[in-house]
């Protein structure tokens, strides 16, 4: 006996969606990275924990690329307050704090929403500090060029191996806070040798913004990434 | 716990495309996400849960296939699984790799639709 149609178990149709979750996301980021090369802007994600040292380093940047006369800004991200834009507008340089009150990386659209007043063609290098998080900021393309992950020295010299997700999407390492290498037992060897396990050949900085140890470097490779991008384009 | 915000998108796009497909209720959907997506299984679960009331998708199984990394193995000529994703080495002849072929997916791979509502 046939069942009628009224009382056959309904099969479960099976759409295949094949749709990748952060689509739209990705394409706004793909969207400002094409506009941001073509204009010759190099734009630098800043990744790491809460008091690795981003905003320091940040500053003493913002404040060596005004000296030199290259026009610079910034993009701050923060839970909530608007601390590190104050401390960073010291500079001279143009800075803009996104809070995401309680969410916990920045996307690709806030960062577009808050460059809309900005003259880009005019700016040089453009720096985007992420939320202080070593994990959630790893799938959120924000439009960059170069992701700069930080590891302070205080934090120990396995982190890269505890965060291999976020350290495997940068493009540039750096350990801060150099200065403290040897008061913390830093091994920087084994440092280098974690980040190195989790992404061959990625470039490593030890910086210090108290002593100026490798801010020349840094600043040597910000220049070399943003004449590849004329290059590129040529 | 970006979690939240990933199993939204997830909730609109499964939400989306059974309207797309005349509507009706999902009653499973699958996703795929890499070992290296930075996705915590059971606070993607527990997002889920939240986001998903009163939407198409309020009663649906979740299905998350987890992805392995595979990289492309410059010595072997050859892709291989890693075991984990702390060495980006080849795990046969250790030949340090960057060369990732797979384990970044974070992707809503199909829906199971029904056409009766819930109740």
């Amino acid at each position: 006996m046939t069942p009628t149609d009224a009382t056959r178990p309904q099969l479960p149709r099976i759409l295949e969606v094949r749709t990748r979750i952060l689509k739209q996301n990705d394409e706004t980021a793909r969207a400002l990275r094409a506009r941001f090369e073509s204009l010759g802007l190099l734009v630098v994600n800043m990744v790491s924990s809460p008091g690795t040292g981003k905003t320091a380093l940040l500053q003493e940047t913002l404040a060596r690329f005004m000296a030199r006369g290259v026009p610079v800004a910034a993009v701050v991200g923060d839970l909530e307050t608007d601390n590190d834009a104050r401390r960073l507008a010291t500079s001279g340089a143009p800075v803009q704090q996104i809070m995401t009150h309680g969410l916990c990386h920045l996307e690709a659209d806030m960062v577009q929403a808050r460059l809309a007043g900005w003259d880009l063609a005019r700016l040089h290098y453009l720096f985007i500090e992420n939320v202080g998080n070593l994990v959630c900021p790893t799938s959120w393309d924000l439009g960059e060029s170069v992701r700069l992950a930080l590891l302070s020295v205080t934090e120990g010299e396995d982190k890269p191996l505890k965060y291999p997700g976020l350290f495997n999407t940068a493009d540039i390492a750096a350990f801060t806070k150099i200065d403290l290498a040897s008061a913390c037992d830093f091994d920087r060897d084994a440092a280098r040798a974690h980040v190195e396990a989790v992404r061959p050949g990625m470039p490593i900085l030890e910086t210090s913004v108290k002593t100026g140890a490798g801010i020349d470097a840094w600043l040597d490779y910000l220049a070399d990434r943003r004449r590849a991008l004329g290059s590129a384009s040529a | 716990m970006h979690e939240l915000s990933i199993a939204a998108h997830v909730v609109e796009i499964g939400g989306r495309h059974a309207a797309a497909h005349g509507g009706g209720r999902v009653v499973a959907v699958t996703l795929r996400i890499g070992r290296l997506a930075c996705v915590h299984e059971e606070a993607l679960r527990y997002g889920f849960e939240l986001v998903r009331v009163d939407t198409p998708l309020a009663t649906a199984e979740l299905r998350i296939v987890s992805v392995p990394v595979r990289v492309w193995c410059p010595a072997c000529r050859a892709e291989r699984e890693l075991p984990g994703i702390q060495r980006f080495a080849c795990p046969d002849c250790g030949t340090p790799t960057g060369d990732i072929r797979a384990g970044r997916e974070l992707d809503v791979d199909s829906i199971e639709l029904v056409d009766t509502p819930a109740t």
